[in-house]
């Protein structure tokens, strides 16, 4: 396993540089720079804020010294946020994005799994029929409709929580409340689907066969096999959801990941750009590696392969 | 009293398409000590009576709607469900079929064995284990306690079936139901899970409801036999007594339609020429016996008597030889796994098959038959050796020079569901081929072709335009022999092609096969796993085992004169199931 992991971890090192060549290159053939703003500067102040930022050098040498750097661990400083190094802007932001992730998460988990496993066990039923429907609804729905929804009935009518921002510990409830309501309705489908593929297994008849009350026969026999599709869907999941939704965050108002994300592309703010597409793809490729390590424990065919 | 008693017993599917009679008023019974063998086709009921009898039916389609069961006197059928289970597992055990789909594959075997104790029982896991282990060791496992901290992908098929023997007897169970647990191994594995069986009844005192499709089986094991067909038991009794004499028509047409090392037809009787069934929209089914089946049998003794004296054989020109052929493939491997393993699926194979005639290759699964027929045809790549085909070599062959070739080999899969595209008209599929390799001028003509060939294999022109789904397998079997014949070809390779039949389906498709070839001098590789259905077949018959042909001779004198051990060993573990073998056990247990 150990072995397993450390192979897996290696293999990631070509993924990250050849993400960080593309992304590199194509940032730097997108029209428009970092300091084109709607006002020209003066060519003489723009010639010696490129040279600061060693803009003026070729091509291939600065990207040669972005790669020296980025092994010593160095992001490089923002173009944008004067005076932010871009590791500092990522530490500040990602633990936003990581709470509301996580708080969507568990959301999406208490809510999707129960609901899933139930409706397969009571198939063709209203406890089928009724958590399906508002599952189908919750997949159909953006969160940019949902959440001002939410907005509108707990902080406009309700007065229960305030409509934006990231200052007191209740603001994380209606965000998370979007994001998770749409996974937790992905969830329970996934969980029904497989739930119901395995149930139908000629295993779980050999279980009844044996006498094992209902309870254990779910417990002990199906919920494994059940749940080994929801357990690779969670992978990439919990990756988007911990680094932050762009969406969510623009409509709650929160200093998260997903802002700085989709702000720095459109400044062109380049090492922004770098930054955070690295550290995204380091979290997708550690998350999936949790995920086969997950799948391994529950699947023993899976270890052996 | 007997220990189990079915009176009645009526259970029905009812679903969109109308109402199934899947058990239609059965009565039988099992006495204690008792080995009773229900015999019968898919869907004849069997397995939805043991079903019906543990409550493990899926309710709805299915219901039960009438009957009793009765278990050391008390009934059984609407019994509280928690009052069923106790007894479910504890005192009336079930083993299935398939063991690979029937154990739970994220559960070691330990722990799915040691599962009805602790259910059943109120005693520690540790106690629960090792009587487990116990119970491996007991049904042949060797080296049971480390071998049952396995997965059971990690076991052999028939490591499989002891580990569920011994799952389902762990409890020391009155009863046991066994539902075609042979079905899916080879001859050799079958007979020593049959033996297991037979030494469980004496040690542990079980008595066994058997269910399978085969009669030999049940010759093997069975002191008593009930036959069923389309929901109703046609006959039940002694053993002897049903093959020496069977009155029912259904009976009679499994004893004949079944080949055997003796049989004598060139043409197998079928089921259809003893009976004649009728079934009314709600259901109700009525069974005949045919006027007309004597003189039926008598002309089918006919074509056999008039069957063409063997020919010179030395006088046939050879259509296919294989030089040291070989097919090796790389297993394991990767950047971080072990080191590549090579197995030799096929380790040095020479094969000659002459003109019109038919090479049988028997083996058991894994001995790389299935691969040296598809080396032949080029759809797996050889490592070594020659193919010659009519003395041009096909393994340096590519692109147009292979084709022309490929419109003169077919092959048959073992698998008519898995082998015909379900999103294909038959129509679609049949032209295929003829489009491929240009035969037929235009549309109409391919069409004219396709209805010939229907015709051929017994089928309507009335089928042209249905899919695969709506045919039974004998018929999806006969449509890829269609398929196969489009593009006109010589030399077919029937790769276990019918295996997953009942035994009056493959008796059809079995008398199809041998009668094209009579018409179309048709040259056959017909590879099986079924000693008996190989020498049926066959001119000559090449044993393999573990990538190599271990022995080769004409059918006949392989069959009666063994030279190899491993031949001598498949061949003593097919249930012969005639009557001069049965009587022969029952003198012996006696």
């Amino acid at each position: 396993m150990a072995k397993f992991i450390l192979g897996r971890i290696l293999q990631a090192i070509p993924t990250l540089l050849v993400i960080a060549t593309l992304t590199f290159f194509m940032t730097r053939m997108a029209p428009g720079g970092p300091f084109d703003g709607e006002k020209p500067i003066p060519e003489e102040i723009k010639e010696r804020i490129e040279a600061h930022y060693g803009l003026n050098e070729p091509l291939h040498e600065q990207f040669l010294l972005y790669l020296s750097n980025l092994l010593q661990g160095d992001l490089g400083p923002s173009f944008k946020y004067i005076g932010w190094e871009v590791s500092e802007l990522i530490a500040q932001a990602f633990p936003v994005s990581a709470q509301l992730g996580l708080c969507s998460l568990a959301i999406a988990l208490t809510l999707g799994l129960p609901a899933g496993i139930v409706a397969a066990l009571r198939k063709n039923s209203p406890w089928d029929y009724v958590p399906m429907s508002i599952a189908m609804i919750g997949i159909c729905l953006p969160t940019f409709v949902l959440g001002p929804a939410l907005i509108l009935l707990f902080s406009s009518k309700l007065g229960w929580f305030s409509p934006m921002g990231w200052y007191s510990i209740s603001d994380i409830v209606l965000p998370s409340l979007t994001l998770g309501l749409f996974y937790a309705a992905y969830i329970a489908r996934l969980t029904r689907a497989g739930m119901l593929e395995t149930l139908n297994q000629d295993y779980i008849r050999t279980a009844r066969a044996k006498g094992a009350p209902p309870s254990q026969v779910v417990t002990k026999h199906a919920l494994r096999g059940g749940l080994l599709p929801v357990v690779t869907f969670l992978g990439p999941a919990f990756a988007g959801l911990i680094s932050g939704s762009f969406i969510i965050e623009s409509i709650f108002f929160i200093p998260g990941l997903g802002r700085f994300f989709v702000t720095a592309a459109f400044n062109r703010d380049y090492t922004m750009v770098l930054g955070t597409v690295l550290f995204y793809a380091t979290l997708i490729i550690l998350l999936n590696l949790l995920v086969d390590v997950i799948q391994a424990a529950l699947d023993p065919k899976a270890r052996t392969q | 009293m007997s220990l189990i008693n079915i009176q009645n017993l009526k259970t029905y599917f009812h679903t969109r398409a109308g109402t199934t009679r899947a058990v239609d008023d059965i009565s039988f019974s099992l006495e204690k000590g008792e080995i009773v063998g229900v015999v019968g086709e898919s869907g004849s009921g069997k397995s939805v009576t043991c079903h019906s009898i543990l409550g493990l039916l899926p309710q709805p389609p299915a219901k039960i709607e009438g009957g009793s069961v009765t278990f050391n006197g008390s009934e059984l059928i609407g019994l509280d469900p928690p009052l069923l289970r106790a007894i479910r597992g504890k005192q009336i055990s079930m083993i299935f079929q398939d063991p690979m789909s029937c154990l739970n594959p994220y559960l070691r075997i330990l722990d799915q064995v040691a599962e009805p104790i602790l259910v059943h029982e109120d005693v520690t896991q540790e106690d629960a284990e090792r009587r487990a282990i116990k119970m491996l060791e007991k049904v042949g496992i060797r080296d049971a306690a480390s071998r049952a901290n396995s997965y059971p992908h990690e076991f052999s098929g028939g490591m499989r079936q002891r580990a569920m023997i011994a799952m389902a007897l762990v409890t020391n169970p009155d009863v046991l139901f066994a539902d075609e647990p042979t079905t899916a191994l080879d001859v050799t594995v079958q007979a020593r899970i049959l033996k297991i069986l037979r030494d469980m009844r004496g040690e542990l005192d079980v008595s066994v409801l058997f269910i399978t499709h085969d009669l030999g089986v049940v010759a093997e094991v069975a002191d008593r036999v009930v036959v069923m067909y389309q929901g109703k038991i046609v006959e039940q009794g002694n053993l002897v007594e049903i093959f020496k004499n069977p009155s029912h028509p259904y009976v009679k047409g499994l004893l004949a339609c079944r080949p055997t090392f003796e049989t004598k037809y060139r043409i197998l009787p079928t089921v259809e020429d003893f009976l004649e069934s009728e079934t009314t929209p709600d259901g109700v089914v009525t069974i005949r016996e045919r006027p007309d089946s004597a003189e039926r049998l008598a002309s089918l003794e006919k074509v056999t008597a008039a069957s063409p004296p063997p020919t010179n054989v030395e006088d046939l020109a050879i259509l296919l030889k294989t030089d040291n052929l070989q097919v090796h493939f790389h297993s394991g491997g990767g950047f971080f796994g072990k080191p590549r393993e090579v197995v030799k699926a096929v380790d040095g194979v020479s094969l000659r098959i002459q003109r019109g005639q038919t090479l049988g290759l028997v083996g058991e699964s894994g001995c790389g038959k299935t691969t040296i027929g598809r080396a032949i045809l080029r759809l797996v790549h050889p490592t070594g050796g020659r193919v010659m085909y009519d003395d041009t070599e096909l393994t340096s062959l590519g692109g147009k020079d292979l084709l022309s070739y490929r419109k003169r080999m077919q092959i048959i899969f073992q698998d008519p569901y898995a082998s015909l595209n379900p999103r294909m008209t038959i129509e679609q599929a049949l032209i295929e081929p003829m489009t491929v390799h240009g035969l037929g001028a235009n549309r109409s003509e391919r069409r004219d072709r396709v209805v010939a060939l229907l015709e051929e294999v017994g089928l309507s022109p009335t089928h042209l335009l249905r899919y695969p789904h709506e045919f039974s397998g004998g018929q999806r079997q006969r449509l890829c022999v269609a398929r196969a014949l489009a593009v006109e070809p010589e030399f077919i390779v029937c790769d276990e092609c019918v295996s997953a039949m009942d035994v009056s389906v493959q008796a059809q498709v079995l008398n199809l096969l041998r009668d094209l070839q009579d018409r179309r001098g048709l040259t056959y590789l017909f590879i099986s796993h079924d000693l008996s259905v190989v020498k049926f077949m066959s001119d000559e018959v090449s044993v393999m085992k573990e990538g190599r042909i271990v022995e080769h001779d004409r059918a006949e004198a392989l069959y009666h004169n063994p030279q190899e051990a491993y031949t001598q060993e498949l061949l003593e573990a097919v249930p012969q199931g005639d009557l001069e073998a049965l009587q022969k056990r029952f003198r012996d247990n006696a």
